[in-house]
This record gives C-alpha cells, sequence and structure tokens, in this order.
C-alpha cells in the first residue's frame, strides 16, 4: 500500500505563550518548530500500515511525506523520513500564502501524480485549529473519508489492501466503518496506542510500544540520502488567490482572581445571586 | 566564524530529546531511591544506535565526532536524569575508543558491535586507590604466562562492575622501576567480567556514594585472574598512550553534561521563582533571587561555548587540551553552583526530593571531582598555557 501523508510544522506549543498579535498576523518569528503532533501520529500510523510490527526493518509499502512552506521545513521532512518514511516532498511557499482551501487542492494535484491508495492525515494542525485538509481533500478526490479515527485495519491481501475498516471516535462512543480505497482517513490520537493499527502483515495480538517511535540515529544519518523533491504550489494549483481570509486574532481575556468565601452558606448564596448557577 | 546550528546536529538533539523525554522524573528519582540500573534507558538508547554514535561504521555505529556525542549528552543530561541517566550511556562513547584505534580487525568485529547494540556492558578498570590521577603508579600486574597473563592487583572507582560484563583493564606488565619512563611498561586489555565464575577471580564492592546512585562504582580485587593473549589490545607495555587519547573526549563530554545538569535545574528554579509566590508577589521578582539564577546562565553558556570549541578543534584533528580542561573546569563549576542556587531558590522545598534539584545538585557534583579535578585542570594551565614551572 502506498500512502501519502500531509505534514505541517507549527510552532512549539509549548512555547505557544510566546505568540504575539500584530493586528491580522501572528507573529511567528524566534519560535520553535515542531510537527504538528497529530500530523506525526498520521506518520505512526501510516508506517504501521506498511510493516510488519515485529520486523519494522522490512518496509511493506511506501510512506510519501509532503509538507508546505519554505526550505526551513525540510528538517520536518527529515525528521519523518528518520522514522521511517521513504520519499517526502516540499512544496515551496510561505505561510501567508496559504489557506486550507489552497492547501487541500494542491494535494489533490499531488495525489494524481502520486496515485497513493490512501492519503493519511492527521484530524486538525494544532495552530489554527482549522479542522478541515482532510474533509476538502475528500471532497475535491471523490473520494471516501473516515475522521477521528481511532483504531484502523486494514483488509485483502498483502500488497493489495482493498480497505480499512475504521472506528471513528466521536462524542459519547465510536462508530465503526469500512472504507474502499482509495480513501482519505484522519487520525486521533487514541491512533498510536499498542494495538490501534494492524496491517494486513502485522499478527494479531503484536502490541506496538505507545505513542510514535524515536528516529534512530543510523536512520537520522539514512534520511539524509532518501529523495527530498521540490514541487512549486503555481504547477500545483491554477488558482492560488486564498479564499479564506484572516480578519484578525484576539487573545484569551485575562482570568479574573477568585474570591475566598466565609463559609457554605456564603458560597451557596453567591452561587444564587451572583453566579446565578442554583 | 558561524554559530548557526546544523540540520544534523537539530535532528540528533531532537530524536534524543523525544527519547530521553519518555523517561520522566519520577523513573530517575525512583532509580535515585532503590539504585537499579537504569536498564529501560539504556535498552532504549542502544536500540535507537545512541551508543554507536562515535564508532566506526564498518561495525555498525555511525562515525560522528565528539561535537555530535556532546549535543547528545547535553540533551541525554537535560531532563532530570543527571548523572545516572549520562553515565548509562557515557561509558560507551570514548571508553571503547583504545579498541577502535589500536585493537585488531578479528577484536573489533568481536567486541565493538556487542557493544553498540547494548549487549555488553564495560566496567572500567583504571583508578587504583594508591595511584589516583598519577596514573603511571598503579600496581595491578600481569604476569606473562604461556597464551596469555595472570593479573593480580587491586582497583577502585570501578564503573558499573556491578552490571557489566566485560572490563577494560590497565595493568603493569613491566615494573616502574624496571622502566626508562614511568609511562612504559602499562598494558590495557579487554575481557571478560564474571562475578559468579572464576572461583571469584574478580570480587567486586560497591562503594556507596553521593549522587549517581543507579550507576554503581566499586572497589574491585582481582586475583589471579587468566587473561588471554587475544584480549590484550595493541602492544604490551604501549597502553598509557593509548588512552590519552579518550581523555579529551571525556572531559569535553563531563563538561557538557555538567551544563545540561545545570540548565535543568536553572529552568526548575526559573519555574519556581516565577511561581512561588510570597508577601503577595512571585519571589522571582526580587533581584536577590533573580541576579544570581541571570550569573547562572551566563556562566553556563559559556562554558557550553569552550566545549563546542574544544569538541570542533578535536573533530578537525586540532589540539585540544587547553580547550577540553577548560571546559571541563568551567562547565562542571557553572553546572554545581546553577544546581546550588535552585536549591536554593526552592528555599525549604529545594530540600524535598519531589522537587528534583537537591537530587541535580548530589549528581552534578561528581563532575568538578572527575575525571580529573580542579586542582590538576588549574595546573594544566598553568604550566603548558601560561608556561610556568611545574608545581609537584
Amino acid at each position: 500500500m502506498k500512502i501519502l501523508v500531509p505534514l505541517k510544522r507549527v510552532a512549539d506549543p509549548d512555547n505557544a505563550n510566546k505568540v504575539k498579535v500584530a493586528g491580522t498576523k501572528l507573529e511567528t518569528t524566534g519560535l520553535e518548530w515542531k510537527p504538528n503532533p497529530f500530523d506525526e501520529y498520521a506518520v505512526e500510523t501510516a508506517l504501521r500500515l506498511t510493516e510488519n510490527g515485529a520486523a519494522t526493518k522490512q518496509r511493506q509499502g511506501e510512506v510519501v511525506v509532503v509538507s508546505f512552506g519554505p526550505k526551513e521545513v525540510e528538517a520536518t521532512l527529515r525528521a519523518a523520513l528518520a522514522t521511517g518514511a521513504d520519499r517526502a516532498i516540499r512544496v515551496d511557499v510561505t505561510d501567508d500564502k496559504l489557506d486550507g482551501d489552497l492547501v487541500a487542492r494542491a494535494l489533490k494535484a499531488i495525489v494524481e501524480k502520486e496515485k497513493p491508495d490512501l492519503v493519511l492525515c492527521g484530524k486538525q494542525a494544532v495552530d489554527g485549529d482549522s479542522n478541515q485538509v482532510g474533509q476538502l481533500i475528500a471532497e475535491y478526490l471523490g473520494w471516501p473519508q473516515a475522521t477521528f479515527a481511532g483504531s484502523i485495519k486494514s483488509e485483502g491481501a498483502p500488497g493489495k489492501e482493498t480497505a480499512l475498516v475504521v472506528h471513528r471516535e466521536v462524542d459519547g462512543g465510536t462508530i465503526n466503518l469500512k472504507v474502499t480505497l482509495p480513501a482519505v482517513v484522519s487520525v486521533d490520537l487514541r491512533i498510536v496506542a499498542p494495538t490501534s493499527v494492524k496491517s494486513v502483515y502485522t499478527a494479531d495480538g503484536f502490541k506496538y510500544p505507545d505513542g510514535v517511535r524515536f528516529a534512530a540515529l543510523m536512520a537520522i544519518m539514512a534520511a539524509k540520502k532518501k529523495p527530498l523533491v521540490e514541487e512549486k504550489i503555481e504547477t500545483l494549483a491554477a488558482d492560488t488567490a486564498l479564499k479564506i481570509e484572516y480578519l484578525g486574532f484576539e487573545l484569551p481575556a485575562a482570568r479574573k482572581a477568585g474570591v475566598k468565601v466565609k463559609d457554605v452558606a456564603e458560597l451557596v448564596t453567591r452561587l444564587k445571586s451572583e453566579a446565578k448557577v442554583l | 566564524m558561524d554559530f548557526s546550528i546544523s540540520d544534523d546536529h537539530k535532528s540528533i538533539r531532537e530524536s534524543v530529546r523525544t527519547l530521553v523525554r519518555s523517561f520522566g522524573d519520577d523513573y530517575w528519582l525512583a532509580r535515585d531511591h532503590d539504585g537499579e540500573f537504569p536498564r529501560e534507558f539504556h535498552r532504549a538508547m542502544a536500540d535507537a544506535g545512541w551508543l554507536g554514535i562515535t564508532m566506526p561504521t564498518e561495525y555498525g555505529g555511525a562515525g560522528l565526532g565528539v561535537t555530535e556525542a556532546a549535543i547528545m549528552m547535553h540533551e541525554v543530561a537535560s531532563h532530570g536524569g543527571g548523572m545516572a541517566a549520562t553515565s548509562t550511556v557515557h561509558i560507551n562513547l570514548f571508553g571503547p575508543h583504545p579498541i577502535v584505534v589500536f585493537g585488531t580487525d578479528a577484536q573489533k568485529k568481536r567486541w565493538l558491535p556487542r557493544l553498540i547494540e547494548g549487549q555488553d556492558q564495560v566496567a572500567f578498570g583504571f583508578t587504583e586507590a594508591d595511584a589516583g590521577l598519577n596514573t603511571t603508579a598503579l600496581k595491578t600486574f600481569a604476569r606473562k604466562v604461556d597464551g596469555g597473563y595472570l593479573v593480580n592487583g587491586d582497583k577502585v572507582w570501578t564503573s558499573t562492575a556491578q552490571v557489566a560484563n566485560k572490563i577494560m583493564l590497565l595493568t603493569r606488565t613491566t615494573k616502574i622501576e624496571d622502566c626508562k619512563r614511568p609511562t612504559d611498561g602499562i598494558t590495557i586489555f579487554y575481557t571478560d567480567l564474571d562475578r559468579a565464575k572464576r572461583d571469584k577471580r574478580i570480587a567486586v564492592q560497591l562503594i556507596h556514594k553521593m549522587g549517581r546512585k543507579a550507576v554503581d562504582s566499586n572497589s574491585i580485587q582481582i586475583e589471579d585472574l587468566f587473561i588471554p593473549e587475544e584480549d590484550r589490545i595493541g602492544e604490551e607495555g604501549k597502553g598509557f598512550s593509548y588512552i590519552l587519547h579518550s581523555l579529551n573526549p571525556e572531559r569535553l563530554l563531563i563538561a557538557a553534561e555538567a551544563i545540561a545538569i545545570g540548565q535543568d535545574a536553572l529552568r526548575r528554579a526559573v519555574k519556581y521563582a516565577k511561581e512561588r509566590e510570597v508577601f503577595g508577589r512571585p519571589i522571582g521578582k526580587n533581584q536577590g533571587i533573580q541576579h544570581p539564577l541571570a550569573e547562572n546562565w551566563m556562566d553556563l553558556e559559556a562554558a557550553w561555548n569552550m566545549v563546542m570549541k574544544g569538541a570542533w578543534l578535536y573533530d578537525q584533528h586540532q589540539p585540544c587540551g587547553a580547550e577540553a580542561n577548560s571546559a571541563k573546569f568551567l562547565g562542571a563549576r557553572a553546572g554545581y553552583n546553577a544546581a546550588l542556587q535552585a536549591v536554593m531558590t526552592h528555599g525549604g522545598f529545594g530540600y524535598a526530593k519531589e522537587y528534583h534539584v537537591e537530587r541535580l545538585l548530589r549528581e552534578v557534583t561528581i563532575t568538578r571531582i572527575a575525571p580529573v579535578t580542579e586542582q590538576l585542570i588549574m595546573s594544566f594551565i598553568a604550566e603548558k598555557v601560561l608556561d610556568l614551572p611545574k608545581s609537584y
């Protein structure tokens, strides 16, 4: 199976407090960048679907990672190659020239060229929380989709997988469904639990370590030699005008200090008269 | 001059960080309590290939330099593990260097892949109680017998001898009084360390110590231990020059580790200073709290630059003795001072184990003493750099 994984770098969520609002823009200079965690889960899922969990050195398919951005995002792509992805594509463009719709249309062009069996993405990026690219690609390609996957099992013969059984996490439970390949699937965080992904190569009952895999030193060295090609956004999308315009950003209001109450009686009174929750 | 950080160095740091962070403060606090060797951490580092970072590529290593190793060890020491974390892997990086440089192909094939994969662990039997840093005064003697040597002697501060299955042993094969120079007549072996068999030919006693509880240090007694000829590294009598090759890298790595522990402690102190409110304001608002931490930051950064300079020189095959020794001196002091200040910044809670800074202080202290003392570094700088007369 050949899998395409779109990968976005986001400002390190641990340093989110350093993001400054400057008019209608977010000031991102000086921030540290990290792969979007949900996209890292998607890479891990793609690797698990293209290997036997008990013999991960032997690749049983192909994982192509794609990212949009300036030269620096190649570090993010190389990191994905170091964990096991086979090839990388960087679409040369700056963040301010992108919206979710343009990314989805450019990805459609890449999919038509690469012909993967599956587009696997994180359910959303943790910076803008837009949660739209996966759904838009499915629409533009006319492919079936399953969003918020908490577990995935591939079906069919090795090398000729035909469908995925996906458990989708929704409020109050899970929805189990089967999507015929080719398809688009977006993953939620539980997808990296030890038994969440089962490929046709992996034995029943096999358990992965929890979470995404570490890049091994030799793999980091080898990743430098893996193919990484550059594409131009203009050749992928005829119309590069943005359809979504950010008008402004506001930081959440600072929390006000609380009050100390003397006793339960005062608490009940305040809950009734001020908070009006009783 | 270029201070930018290469993509390789960034990815080494990122990858090591992800792995090391999966072992949290609680893991290291528990090892500080029970003294168990951090096997899970050792296994994870070996599986990800980090033990082979400086080893030759033809034996499964990555063939990288001391710069990369310093970056790796800086990251290993940055997340609460202190010297327990670093010593678990550190010994593999440059300790086996005599094998890499002077071993035969057969020896390298026999020994290096197993070290890189973490199947073998090596203890270092170099130091002796009556020799200390005056290494050539060592007494452990290897007498030539048919097919090998018969070794007798006592070693001290032999790290990991409770868990290692191999030992690198520094011995005399000619008595010092029969040698032209005191550095002659020293021979290195790399052989099995078997605590169970051989009628206890190597007896190992644990030394209880201030920090790094999880990575054992020992005194060992060797009695009529037979070491086969094929376990000798290089030529008989040339051992002293073989170990010199790994001294500067070791100093640079210890410096990187001390700095990282200091920075770890400093981060905790800064966080506490921002959060802890006394008299209605965070204590970090007071210059009495701020200024020492600012000074710690400057000292640590300056020392790190000295590490990088020394490492760069070493990797360019240029002399780096002054820089490596200075980095060790500055790094250990900066790390120690930062850890001590972190305890003081925490006040009473700094004395409590749950805040981890007292442990970091105990962990970092060894870096001021080993592998070479501050006094000897100053004597070295005075003599070799300033050209002053030898004082001892």
